[in-house]
Protein backbone atom coordinates (compact mmCIF):
# COMPACT_ATOMS: atom_id res chain seq x y z
CA UNK A 1 0.00 0.00 0.00
CA UNK A 2 1.73 3.51 -1.29
CA UNK A 3 1.76 6.10 1.21
CA UNK A 4 -0.62 8.87 1.32
CA UNK A 5 -0.30 12.61 2.56
CA UNK A 6 -3.96 12.67 2.52
CA UNK A 7 -4.29 11.99 6.70
CA UNK A 8 -1.41 14.81 7.01
CA UNK A 9 -3.43 16.96 4.59
CA UNK A 10 -6.79 16.50 6.63
CA UNK A 11 -5.26 17.40 9.58
CA UNK A 12 -3.36 20.47 8.74
CA UNK A 13 -6.45 21.78 6.91
CA UNK A 14 -9.26 20.61 8.62
CA UNK A 15 -11.34 23.69 9.36
CA UNK A 16 -10.72 25.21 5.93
CA UNK A 17 -11.25 21.88 4.29
CA UNK A 18 -15.11 21.93 6.21
CA UNK A 19 -15.76 25.19 5.97
CA UNK A 20 -15.09 25.38 1.63
CA UNK A 21 -16.81 22.14 1.34
CA UNK A 22 -19.97 23.15 3.54
CA UNK A 23 -19.82 26.10 0.99
CA UNK A 24 -19.81 23.99 -2.21
CA UNK A 25 -22.44 21.73 -0.80
CA UNK A 26 -25.09 25.08 -0.73
CA UNK A 27 -24.28 26.36 -3.89
CA UNK A 28 -24.62 23.05 -5.48
CA UNK A 29 -27.23 21.64 -4.03
CA UNK A 30 -31.22 22.23 -3.98
CA UNK A 31 -32.74 24.90 -1.93
CA UNK A 32 -33.30 24.26 1.65
CA UNK A 33 -34.45 25.97 4.79
CA UNK A 34 -32.16 27.48 7.36
CA UNK A 35 -33.08 24.30 9.38
CA UNK A 36 -31.85 21.52 6.69
CA UNK A 37 -29.02 23.75 6.07
CA UNK A 38 -27.76 23.82 9.72
CA UNK A 39 -28.50 19.84 9.32
CA UNK A 40 -26.37 19.59 6.44
CA UNK A 41 -23.45 21.50 7.84
CA UNK A 42 -23.21 19.11 11.13
CA UNK A 43 -23.71 15.92 9.08
CA UNK A 44 -20.68 17.35 6.99
CA UNK A 45 -18.89 17.79 10.50
CA UNK A 46 -19.26 14.39 11.20
CA UNK A 47 -18.37 12.93 8.10
CA UNK A 48 -15.16 14.42 7.76
CA UNK A 49 -14.63 13.92 11.18
CA UNK A 50 -14.84 10.26 10.67
CA UNK A 51 -13.07 10.30 7.31
CA UNK A 52 -10.21 11.36 9.29
CA UNK A 53 -10.21 8.69 11.59
CA UNK A 54 -10.49 6.41 8.79
CA UNK A 55 -7.48 7.99 6.86
CA UNK A 56 -5.23 8.11 9.53
CA UNK A 57 -4.76 4.02 9.18
CA UNK A 58 -2.94 4.82 6.06
CA UNK A 59 -5.73 2.66 3.85
CA UNK A 60 -7.64 4.47 1.11
CA UNK A 61 -7.81 1.63 -1.59
CA UNK A 62 -10.43 -0.44 0.09
CA UNK A 63 -13.49 1.10 1.82
CA UNK A 64 -14.40 -2.53 2.59
CA UNK A 65 -11.68 -2.86 5.54
CA UNK A 66 -12.54 -2.48 8.80
CA UNK A 67 -10.84 0.99 9.72
CA UNK A 68 -14.13 2.25 7.28
CA UNK A 69 -16.97 0.55 9.20
CA UNK A 70 -17.64 4.14 10.86
CA UNK A 71 -17.87 5.82 7.65
CA UNK A 72 -20.05 3.20 6.34
CA UNK A 73 -22.19 3.50 8.54
CA UNK A 74 -22.45 7.39 8.52
CA UNK A 75 -23.58 7.11 5.16
CA UNK A 76 -26.14 4.49 5.33
CA UNK A 77 -27.86 5.81 7.46
CA UNK A 78 -27.29 9.29 6.01
CA UNK A 79 -29.01 7.69 2.62
CA UNK A 80 -31.63 6.17 4.50
CA UNK A 81 -32.66 9.47 5.92
CA UNK A 82 -32.17 11.09 2.70
CA UNK A 83 -34.47 8.41 0.63
CA UNK A 84 -37.16 9.03 3.54
CA UNK A 85 -36.60 13.18 3.29
CA UNK A 86 -37.63 12.63 -0.78
CA UNK A 87 -34.09 13.68 -1.87
CA UNK A 88 -32.91 12.30 -5.24
CA UNK A 89 -30.09 9.87 -5.30
CA UNK A 90 -28.31 12.48 -6.90
CA UNK A 91 -28.71 14.97 -4.55
CA UNK A 92 -27.66 12.16 -1.98
CA UNK A 93 -24.51 11.09 -3.65
CA UNK A 94 -23.59 15.01 -4.03
CA UNK A 95 -22.73 15.25 -0.30
CA UNK A 96 -19.63 12.86 -1.21
CA UNK A 97 -19.06 14.08 -4.53
CA UNK A 98 -18.71 17.69 -3.70
CA UNK A 99 -15.92 17.02 -1.04
CA UNK A 100 -13.75 16.30 -4.58
CA UNK A 101 -13.62 19.77 -5.17
CA UNK A 102 -12.52 20.82 -1.85
CA UNK A 103 -9.76 18.34 -1.37
CA UNK A 104 -8.71 19.21 -4.86
CA UNK A 105 -8.41 22.63 -3.48
CA UNK A 106 -6.40 21.36 -0.69
CA UNK A 107 -4.32 19.27 -2.66
CA UNK A 108 -2.81 21.89 -5.22
CA UNK A 109 -2.19 24.48 -2.65
CA UNK A 110 -0.15 22.15 -0.26
CA UNK A 111 1.52 19.32 -3.03
CA UNK A 112 3.53 21.23 -5.37
CA UNK A 113 5.56 18.46 -7.22
CA UNK A 114 3.25 17.86 -10.03
CA UNK A 115 3.80 14.04 -10.49
CA UNK A 116 2.72 13.75 -6.73
CA UNK A 117 -0.02 15.94 -6.87
CA UNK A 118 -1.23 14.01 -9.57
CA UNK A 119 -0.94 10.72 -7.89
CA UNK A 120 -2.96 12.40 -4.71
CA UNK A 121 -5.33 13.68 -6.63
CA UNK A 122 -5.86 9.99 -8.00
CA UNK A 123 -5.91 8.56 -4.99
CA UNK A 124 -8.99 11.00 -3.31
CA UNK A 125 -10.81 10.72 -6.80
CA UNK A 126 -10.72 6.85 -5.99
CA UNK A 127 -11.37 7.38 -2.41
CA UNK A 128 -14.25 9.42 -2.85
CA UNK A 129 -15.73 7.71 -5.95
CA UNK A 130 -16.30 4.37 -3.86
CA UNK A 131 -18.17 6.00 -1.04
CA UNK A 132 -20.08 7.93 -3.50
CA UNK A 133 -21.09 4.82 -5.16
CA UNK A 134 -21.17 3.16 -1.65
CA UNK A 135 -23.81 6.22 -0.51
CA UNK A 136 -25.73 5.15 -4.00
CA UNK A 137 -26.34 2.11 -3.30
CA UNK A 138 -27.26 2.15 0.01
CA UNK A 139 -29.90 5.19 -0.92
CA UNK A 140 -31.30 2.07 -3.17
CA UNK A 141 -31.96 -0.46 -0.73
CA UNK A 142 -33.38 2.10 1.49
CA UNK A 143 -36.15 3.00 -1.15
CA UNK A 144 -36.32 -0.46 -1.80
CA UNK A 145 -37.28 -1.06 1.77
CA UNK A 146 -39.72 2.42 2.36
CA UNK A 147 -41.59 0.66 -1.04
CA UNK A 148 -41.61 -2.94 0.46
CA UNK A 149 -42.80 -1.52 3.95
CA UNK A 150 -45.79 0.39 1.89
CA UNK A 151 -46.37 -2.37 -0.22
CA UNK A 152 -47.13 -4.84 2.38
CA UNK A 153 -49.49 -1.98 4.38
CA UNK A 154 -51.46 -1.97 0.87
CA UNK A 155 -51.43 -6.11 1.28
CA UNK A 156 -52.70 -6.41 4.69
CA UNK A 157 -55.83 -4.15 3.38
CA UNK A 158 -56.06 -6.09 0.49
CA UNK A 159 -56.35 -9.17 2.10
CA UNK A 160 -59.45 -9.49 3.90
CA UNK A 161 -60.60 -12.50 5.84
CA UNK A 162 -64.79 -12.76 5.29
CA UNK A 163 -66.75 -14.51 8.18
CA UNK A 164 -69.78 -16.58 5.46
CA UNK A 165 -71.57 -18.23 8.52
CA UNK A 166 -70.74 -19.40 12.34
CA UNK A 167 -67.15 -21.41 11.48
CA UNK A 168 -67.15 -20.75 7.92
CA UNK A 169 -64.72 -18.08 6.99
CA UNK A 170 -63.81 -17.13 3.38
CA UNK A 171 -60.41 -15.37 1.89
CA UNK A 172 -60.59 -14.64 -1.42
CA UNK A 173 -57.45 -14.05 -3.06
CA UNK A 174 -56.60 -11.37 -5.59
CA UNK A 175 -53.04 -11.07 -7.55
CA UNK A 176 -50.06 -13.11 -6.96
CA UNK A 177 -48.88 -14.99 -4.23
CA UNK A 178 -45.40 -14.49 -2.99
CA UNK A 179 -43.86 -15.14 0.50
CA UNK A 180 -43.92 -11.97 1.72
CA UNK A 181 -47.46 -11.85 0.95
CA UNK A 182 -48.26 -15.08 2.14
CA UNK A 183 -46.78 -14.63 5.57
CA UNK A 184 -49.55 -11.74 5.88
CA UNK A 185 -52.36 -13.94 4.44
CA UNK A 186 -51.57 -16.84 7.19
CA UNK A 187 -51.43 -14.20 9.57
CA UNK A 188 -54.59 -13.16 8.73
CA UNK A 189 -56.28 -16.12 8.28
CA UNK A 190 -55.00 -17.55 11.89
CA UNK A 191 -56.04 -14.84 13.32
CA UNK A 192 -59.55 -14.96 12.18
CA UNK A 193 -59.95 -18.62 12.78
CA UNK A 194 -59.22 -17.50 16.49
CA UNK A 195 -61.46 -14.48 16.44
CA UNK A 196 -64.41 -16.31 14.95
CA UNK A 197 -63.63 -19.89 16.25
CA UNK A 198 -63.97 -20.65 12.81
CA UNK A 199 -63.48 -24.82 11.99
CA UNK A 200 -63.59 -24.23 7.82
CA UNK A 201 -61.72 -21.51 5.72
CA UNK A 202 -62.04 -21.41 2.26
CA UNK A 203 -59.61 -20.01 0.07
CA UNK A 204 -60.52 -19.21 -3.27
CA UNK A 205 -58.04 -18.42 -5.83
CA UNK A 206 -60.44 -17.27 -8.39
CA UNK A 207 -58.21 -13.76 -8.65
CA UNK A 208 -54.72 -15.46 -8.80
CA UNK A 209 -53.23 -15.04 -11.92
CA UNK A 210 -51.59 -17.94 -12.45
CA UNK A 211 -49.91 -20.76 -10.21
CA UNK A 212 -46.33 -22.24 -10.52
CA UNK A 213 -44.56 -24.74 -8.26
CA UNK A 214 -43.83 -21.22 -5.79
CA UNK A 215 -47.66 -20.36 -5.59
CA UNK A 216 -48.79 -23.45 -5.20
CA UNK A 217 -46.06 -24.47 -2.02
CA UNK A 218 -47.58 -21.10 -0.16
CA UNK A 219 -51.03 -22.15 -0.53
CA UNK A 220 -49.90 -25.60 1.26
CA UNK A 221 -48.16 -23.90 3.57
CA UNK A 222 -51.12 -21.26 4.38
CA UNK A 223 -53.25 -25.25 4.12
CA UNK A 224 -50.78 -26.41 6.92
CA UNK A 225 -51.15 -23.48 9.10
CA UNK A 226 -55.16 -23.29 9.70
CA UNK A 227 -54.85 -27.06 9.94
CA UNK A 228 -52.84 -26.69 13.09
CA UNK A 229 -55.06 -24.06 14.11
CA UNK A 230 -57.58 -26.50 13.97
CA UNK A 231 -59.21 -25.35 10.87
CA UNK A 232 -59.92 -27.64 7.28
CA UNK A 233 -59.26 -25.49 3.90
CA UNK A 234 -60.95 -25.49 0.78
CA UNK A 235 -59.77 -24.06 -1.98
CA UNK A 236 -62.15 -22.89 -4.93
CA UNK A 237 -61.68 -21.08 -7.85
CA UNK A 238 -59.82 -23.65 -9.45
CA UNK A 239 -59.95 -22.93 -13.23
CA UNK A 240 -59.25 -25.36 -15.92
CA UNK A 241 -55.77 -24.07 -16.95
CA UNK A 242 -55.08 -24.19 -13.15
CA UNK A 243 -56.35 -27.59 -12.75
CA UNK A 244 -53.74 -28.50 -15.47
CA UNK A 245 -50.88 -26.74 -14.26
CA UNK A 246 -50.94 -28.64 -10.84
CA UNK A 247 -51.12 -31.21 -11.80
CA UNK A 248 -48.58 -30.71 -14.46
CA UNK A 249 -46.37 -28.88 -11.41
CA UNK A 250 -46.93 -32.49 -9.84
CA UNK A 251 -48.50 -30.70 -6.88
CA UNK A 252 -50.27 -32.71 -4.53
CA UNK A 253 -53.41 -31.27 -3.29
CA UNK A 254 -54.72 -35.07 -2.06
CA UNK A 255 -54.81 -33.62 1.42
CA UNK A 256 -57.16 -31.15 0.10
CA UNK A 257 -60.76 -30.28 -0.75
CA UNK A 258 -60.48 -27.93 -3.89
CA UNK A 259 -63.68 -26.91 -5.79
CA UNK A 260 -64.25 -25.01 -8.68
CA UNK A 261 -66.27 -22.48 -7.35
CA UNK A 262 -66.76 -20.93 -4.23
CA UNK A 263 -70.87 -21.23 -4.15
CA UNK A 264 -69.90 -25.30 -3.78
CA UNK A 265 -66.89 -24.85 -1.54
CA UNK A 266 -69.51 -22.86 0.50
CA UNK A 267 -72.03 -25.48 -0.09
CA UNK A 268 -69.86 -28.29 1.14
CA UNK A 269 -68.79 -26.51 3.88
CA UNK A 270 -72.05 -25.80 5.38
CA UNK A 271 -72.96 -29.77 5.10
CA UNK A 272 -69.56 -30.25 7.12
CA UNK A 273 -70.45 -27.66 9.67
CA UNK A 274 -73.75 -29.39 10.13
CA UNK A 275 -76.46 -27.08 8.43
CA UNK A 276 -78.79 -27.48 5.42
CA UNK A 277 -80.43 -24.60 3.78
CA UNK A 278 -84.29 -25.13 2.80
CA UNK A 279 -86.64 -23.18 1.31
CA UNK A 280 -89.35 -21.15 3.36
CA UNK A 281 -92.13 -22.88 4.10
CA UNK A 282 -94.37 -21.63 1.49
CA UNK A 283 -97.69 -19.00 2.40
CA UNK A 284 -100.97 -21.15 1.55
CA UNK A 285 -102.28 -20.36 -1.98
CA UNK A 286 -104.39 -17.40 -1.87
CA UNK B 1 -38.36 -33.88 39.62
CA UNK B 2 -40.95 -31.45 37.89
CA UNK B 3 -43.65 -33.00 35.92
CA UNK B 4 -46.35 -31.20 34.15
CA UNK B 5 -49.58 -32.71 36.05
CA UNK B 6 -52.35 -34.54 33.91
CA UNK B 7 -55.98 -34.28 34.99
CA UNK B 8 -58.59 -36.82 34.19
CA UNK B 9 -61.09 -35.36 32.98
CA UNK B 10 -64.26 -38.41 32.94
CA UNK B 11 -63.06 -40.59 29.97
CA UNK B 12 -60.59 -38.38 28.52
CA UNK B 13 -57.04 -36.73 29.94
CA UNK B 14 -56.26 -33.20 29.50
CA UNK B 15 -52.20 -31.94 29.55
CA UNK B 16 -51.88 -28.01 29.99
CA UNK B 17 -48.44 -27.72 29.46
CA UNK B 18 -47.78 -24.09 30.53
CA UNK B 19 -43.86 -24.05 30.95
CA UNK B 20 -41.04 -23.49 28.90
CA UNK B 21 -39.61 -27.57 28.24
CA UNK B 22 -36.34 -28.70 28.38
CA UNK B 23 -36.06 -31.88 26.63
CA UNK B 24 -36.46 -34.28 29.54
CA UNK B 25 -39.64 -32.66 30.67
CA UNK B 26 -40.95 -33.77 27.51
CA UNK B 27 -39.77 -37.02 27.19
CA UNK B 28 -40.85 -37.44 31.08
CA UNK B 29 -44.58 -36.39 30.03
CA UNK B 30 -44.78 -38.73 27.30
CA UNK B 31 -43.64 -41.49 29.82
CA UNK B 32 -46.11 -40.23 32.28
CA UNK B 33 -48.86 -39.42 29.83
CA UNK B 34 -48.38 -43.30 28.24
CA UNK B 35 -48.76 -44.55 31.52
CA UNK B 36 -52.11 -42.68 32.72
CA UNK B 37 -53.87 -43.56 29.59
CA UNK B 38 -53.77 -47.26 30.18
CA UNK B 39 -53.81 -46.85 34.26
CA UNK B 40 -57.14 -44.98 33.07
CA UNK B 41 -58.21 -46.52 30.53
CA UNK B 42 -58.80 -43.37 28.92
CA UNK B 43 -59.78 -43.59 25.46
CA UNK B 44 -58.63 -39.45 24.28
CA UNK B 45 -55.64 -36.57 25.55
CA UNK B 46 -56.19 -33.43 24.89
CA UNK B 47 -53.53 -31.91 25.22
CA UNK B 48 -53.28 -27.85 25.32
CA UNK B 49 -50.29 -26.03 23.72
CA UNK B 50 -52.10 -22.61 24.22
CA UNK B 51 -49.35 -21.50 26.99
CA UNK B 52 -46.39 -22.71 24.19
CA UNK B 53 -45.18 -19.44 22.53
CA UNK B 54 -42.44 -21.89 20.38
CA UNK B 55 -42.86 -25.56 19.40
CA UNK B 56 -39.34 -26.67 17.55
CA UNK B 57 -38.91 -29.83 15.84
CA UNK B 58 -38.19 -32.06 19.49
CA UNK B 59 -41.76 -30.69 21.20
CA UNK B 60 -43.11 -31.71 17.53
CA UNK B 61 -41.97 -35.02 17.85
CA UNK B 62 -42.70 -35.77 21.18
CA UNK B 63 -46.37 -34.31 20.73
CA UNK B 64 -46.46 -36.89 17.35
CA UNK B 65 -44.93 -39.69 19.40
CA UNK B 66 -47.70 -39.19 21.90
CA UNK B 67 -50.24 -39.25 19.60
CA UNK B 68 -48.68 -42.57 18.07
CA UNK B 69 -48.62 -44.30 21.45
CA UNK B 70 -52.14 -43.08 22.35
CA UNK B 71 -53.47 -44.43 19.51
CA UNK B 72 -51.89 -47.74 19.60
CA UNK B 73 -53.38 -47.85 23.21
CA UNK B 74 -57.03 -47.69 21.38
CA UNK B 75 -56.87 -43.45 22.53
CA UNK B 76 -57.19 -40.53 20.49
CA UNK B 77 -55.12 -37.33 20.87
CA UNK B 78 -55.81 -33.73 20.15
CA UNK B 79 -53.45 -30.91 20.43
CA UNK B 80 -55.44 -27.80 21.14
CA UNK B 81 -54.53 -24.20 21.38
CA UNK B 82 -51.96 -23.56 18.83
CA UNK B 83 -51.09 -19.43 18.80
CA UNK B 84 -51.16 -18.22 15.15
CA UNK B 85 -47.56 -17.77 14.85
CA UNK B 86 -46.02 -20.87 16.35
CA UNK B 87 -48.00 -22.51 13.76
CA UNK B 88 -46.72 -20.33 10.94
CA UNK B 89 -43.45 -21.23 12.14
CA UNK B 90 -43.90 -24.41 12.03
CA UNK B 91 -45.10 -25.06 8.74
CA UNK B 92 -41.90 -22.83 7.60
CA UNK B 93 -40.06 -25.25 9.96
CA UNK B 94 -41.21 -27.66 7.68
CA UNK B 95 -41.99 -30.06 10.33
CA UNK B 96 -45.21 -32.58 8.93
CA UNK B 97 -47.28 -33.13 11.86
CA UNK B 98 -49.06 -35.00 10.09
CA UNK B 99 -51.22 -37.61 11.91
CA UNK B 100 -51.81 -35.31 14.99
CA UNK B 101 -55.33 -33.71 15.45
CA UNK B 102 -55.48 -30.40 16.02
CA UNK B 103 -58.80 -27.85 17.61
CA UNK B 104 -58.48 -24.64 18.36
CA UNK B 105 -59.51 -24.99 22.10
CA UNK B 106 -60.26 -27.02 24.87
CA UNK B 107 -63.52 -26.64 23.89
CA UNK B 108 -63.75 -27.76 20.47
CA UNK B 109 -61.16 -30.35 21.60
CA UNK B 110 -63.37 -32.07 23.76
CA UNK B 111 -66.45 -31.94 20.93
CA UNK B 112 -64.25 -33.47 18.25
CA UNK B 113 -62.86 -36.15 21.04
CA UNK B 114 -66.54 -37.03 22.02
CA UNK B 115 -67.42 -37.16 18.47
CA UNK B 116 -64.53 -39.90 17.50
CA UNK B 117 -65.13 -41.83 20.90
CA UNK B 118 -69.27 -42.34 19.63
CA UNK B 119 -67.76 -43.24 16.25
CA UNK B 120 -66.09 -45.99 17.40
CA UNK B 121 -68.27 -47.28 19.99
CA UNK B 122 -70.81 -47.27 17.58
CA UNK B 123 -68.27 -49.46 15.45
CA UNK B 124 -67.95 -51.57 18.24
CA UNK B 125 -71.28 -52.23 18.62
CA UNK B 126 -71.78 -56.29 18.40
CA UNK B 127 -74.18 -58.77 16.86
CA UNK B 128 -77.80 -58.46 19.06
CA UNK B 129 -77.80 -62.00 20.41
CA UNK C 1 -21.67 -4.68 9.02
CA UNK C 2 -21.43 -3.00 12.84
CA UNK C 3 -21.74 -4.94 15.51
CA UNK C 4 -23.19 -3.15 18.44
CA UNK C 5 -23.61 -5.34 21.16
CA UNK C 6 -22.18 -8.82 21.93
CA UNK C 7 -23.88 -11.75 24.66
CA UNK C 8 -22.10 -15.22 25.34
CA UNK C 9 -24.16 -17.92 26.80
CA UNK C 10 -22.33 -21.53 27.55
CA UNK C 11 -24.43 -24.51 26.71
CA UNK C 12 -23.58 -27.37 27.94
CA UNK C 13 -26.86 -29.21 29.68
CA UNK C 14 -29.86 -29.87 28.23
CA UNK C 15 -31.92 -27.34 30.17
CA UNK C 16 -29.13 -24.64 28.47
CA UNK C 17 -30.95 -24.92 26.17
CA UNK C 18 -34.32 -23.37 27.14
CA UNK C 19 -32.13 -20.60 28.78
CA UNK C 20 -30.80 -20.16 25.24
CA UNK C 21 -34.24 -20.10 23.90
CA UNK C 22 -35.36 -17.17 26.85
CA UNK C 23 -31.85 -14.82 25.81
CA UNK C 24 -32.97 -14.88 21.78
CA UNK C 25 -36.31 -14.06 22.68
CA UNK C 26 -35.82 -11.10 25.19
CA UNK C 27 -32.63 -10.38 22.39
CA UNK C 28 -35.61 -10.29 19.48
CA UNK C 29 -38.03 -8.26 21.38
CA UNK C 30 -35.61 -5.60 22.38
CA UNK C 31 -35.13 -5.78 18.98
CA UNK C 32 -38.36 -4.69 18.01
CA UNK C 33 -38.99 -8.05 15.68
CA UNK C 34 -42.53 -8.67 15.13
CA UNK C 35 -44.16 -11.72 16.72
CA UNK C 36 -43.73 -14.53 14.07
CA UNK C 37 -39.98 -13.33 13.20
CA UNK C 38 -39.62 -13.61 17.12
CA UNK C 39 -41.08 -16.79 17.22
CA UNK C 40 -39.20 -17.94 14.34
CA UNK C 41 -35.51 -16.85 15.26
CA UNK C 42 -36.17 -18.61 18.74
CA UNK C 43 -37.25 -21.80 17.29
CA UNK C 44 -34.23 -21.88 15.28
CA UNK C 45 -31.70 -20.82 17.89
CA UNK C 46 -33.79 -23.93 19.72
CA UNK C 47 -32.85 -26.66 17.36
CA UNK C 48 -29.21 -24.97 17.06
CA UNK C 49 -28.55 -25.17 20.78
CA UNK C 50 -29.80 -28.50 21.12
CA UNK C 51 -27.13 -29.50 18.50
CA UNK C 52 -24.48 -28.03 20.55
CA UNK C 53 -25.58 -29.77 23.62
CA UNK C 54 -26.28 -33.38 22.51
CA UNK C 55 -24.52 -33.69 19.41
CA UNK C 56 -21.68 -31.03 19.85
CA UNK C 57 -20.52 -32.05 23.34
CA UNK C 58 -21.21 -28.48 24.45
CA UNK C 59 -20.11 -25.32 23.44
CA UNK C 60 -21.67 -21.49 23.22
CA UNK C 61 -23.67 -19.30 21.93
CA UNK C 62 -23.13 -15.72 21.02
CA UNK C 63 -25.94 -13.48 20.52
CA UNK C 64 -25.10 -9.81 18.31
CA UNK C 65 -26.98 -7.12 17.65
CA UNK C 66 -25.50 -5.97 14.09
CA UNK C 67 -26.00 -3.00 11.84
CA UNK C 68 -26.30 -2.92 8.09
CA UNK C 69 -25.63 0.94 7.53
CA UNK C 70 -29.45 1.56 7.92
CA UNK C 71 -31.22 -1.78 9.05
CA UNK C 72 -30.62 -3.94 12.53
CA UNK C 73 -30.74 -8.19 12.69
CA UNK C 74 -30.10 -10.32 15.30
CA UNK C 75 -27.13 -12.26 14.93
CA UNK C 76 -26.52 -16.06 16.58
CA UNK C 77 -23.45 -17.90 16.43
CA UNK C 78 -23.48 -22.15 18.05
CA UNK C 79 -20.18 -22.91 18.36
CA UNK C 80 -18.63 -26.42 19.74
CA UNK C 81 -15.42 -28.31 19.84
CA UNK C 82 -17.22 -31.62 18.97
CA UNK C 83 -16.87 -34.57 16.67
CA UNK C 84 -17.85 -32.24 13.47
CA UNK C 85 -20.26 -32.91 10.40
CA UNK C 86 -18.53 -34.87 7.77
CA UNK C 87 -21.11 -34.36 5.13
CA UNK C 88 -23.31 -30.71 5.57
CA UNK C 89 -24.76 -31.11 2.06
CA UNK C 90 -26.39 -34.42 3.91
CA UNK C 91 -26.89 -33.10 6.98
CA UNK C 92 -29.19 -30.20 5.39
CA UNK C 93 -31.34 -32.71 4.45
CA UNK C 94 -34.43 -33.11 6.19
CA UNK C 95 -35.10 -36.16 7.95
CA UNK C 96 -31.52 -37.12 7.39
CA UNK C 97 -29.49 -37.61 11.35
CA UNK C 98 -27.35 -39.64 12.89
CA UNK C 99 -28.97 -39.51 16.57
CA UNK C 100 -32.25 -41.21 15.82
CA UNK C 101 -33.98 -37.79 15.61
CA UNK C 102 -36.14 -36.37 12.62
CA UNK C 103 -32.68 -34.63 12.24
CA UNK C 104 -34.51 -31.22 10.72
CA UNK C 105 -32.30 -29.09 13.44
CA UNK C 106 -29.99 -27.65 10.61
CA UNK C 107 -32.14 -27.76 7.56
CA UNK C 108 -34.82 -26.21 9.47
CA UNK C 109 -32.85 -23.72 11.49
CA UNK C 110 -31.51 -22.16 7.65
CA UNK C 111 -35.52 -21.76 6.78
CA UNK C 112 -35.88 -20.16 9.41
CA UNK C 113 -33.31 -17.10 9.01
CA UNK C 114 -32.53 -14.95 6.51
CA UNK C 115 -29.03 -15.85 6.03
CA UNK C 116 -27.04 -19.12 7.33
CA UNK C 117 -23.84 -19.91 7.36
CA UNK C 118 -21.66 -23.50 8.91
CA UNK C 119 -18.42 -24.55 8.66
CA UNK C 120 -17.23 -28.12 9.96
CA UNK C 121 -14.59 -30.23 9.66
CA UNK C 122 -14.80 -33.80 11.07
CA UNK C 123 -12.29 -33.72 14.21
CA UNK C 124 -12.66 -29.88 14.30
CA UNK C 125 -15.95 -29.08 15.68
CA UNK C 126 -19.02 -26.85 14.13
CA UNK C 127 -19.84 -23.58 14.18
CA UNK C 128 -23.46 -21.96 12.45
CA UNK C 129 -24.21 -18.60 11.81
CA UNK C 130 -27.47 -17.28 11.67
CA UNK C 131 -29.35 -13.77 10.88
CA UNK C 132 -32.50 -12.51 10.80
CA UNK C 133 -33.04 -8.91 9.91
CA UNK C 134 -35.70 -6.59 11.99
CA UNK C 135 -38.68 -6.71 9.59
CA UNK C 136 -41.61 -4.58 9.01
Amino acid sequence: MSATRLPELLANNYDDLLASWIAIQQSQGRRVSPAEEKAHANESREFLALLRQAVENGNVKDVNRAEWDGVRDFLGNLSASRAKGGYTPSQTATFVFSLKQAIFEVLRKEVTEPRELADEIWKATTLLDQLGLYTTEAYQKSRDEILVRQQHELLELSTPVVRLWDNILALPLIGTLDSSRTQVVMQNLLEAIVSTRSDIAIIDITGVPAVDTLVAQHLLKTVAAARLMGADCIISGIRPQIAQTIIHLGVDLSEVTTKATLADAFSIALRRAGYAVAPLAKKSSD
Amino acid sequence: MERIPILKMGEFLLVTIQVDMHDRLAMTLQNDLTESIVKHQSHGVLIDISALEMVDSFIGRMLSNIANMARLLDAETVVVGMQPSVAITLVELGLPMTGIRTALDVEKGMANLRESVLLSTKNHVGPIV
Amino acid sequence: MLVQSSERLELHAPEDVVIARQTVRRGAVALGFNLVDQTKIVTASSELARNTVIYGGGGAMVMEVVKNGYRAGLRLTFEDQGPGIANIDLALKDGYTTGGGLGLGLGGAKRLSDEFNISSEPGQGTRVTILRWKGL
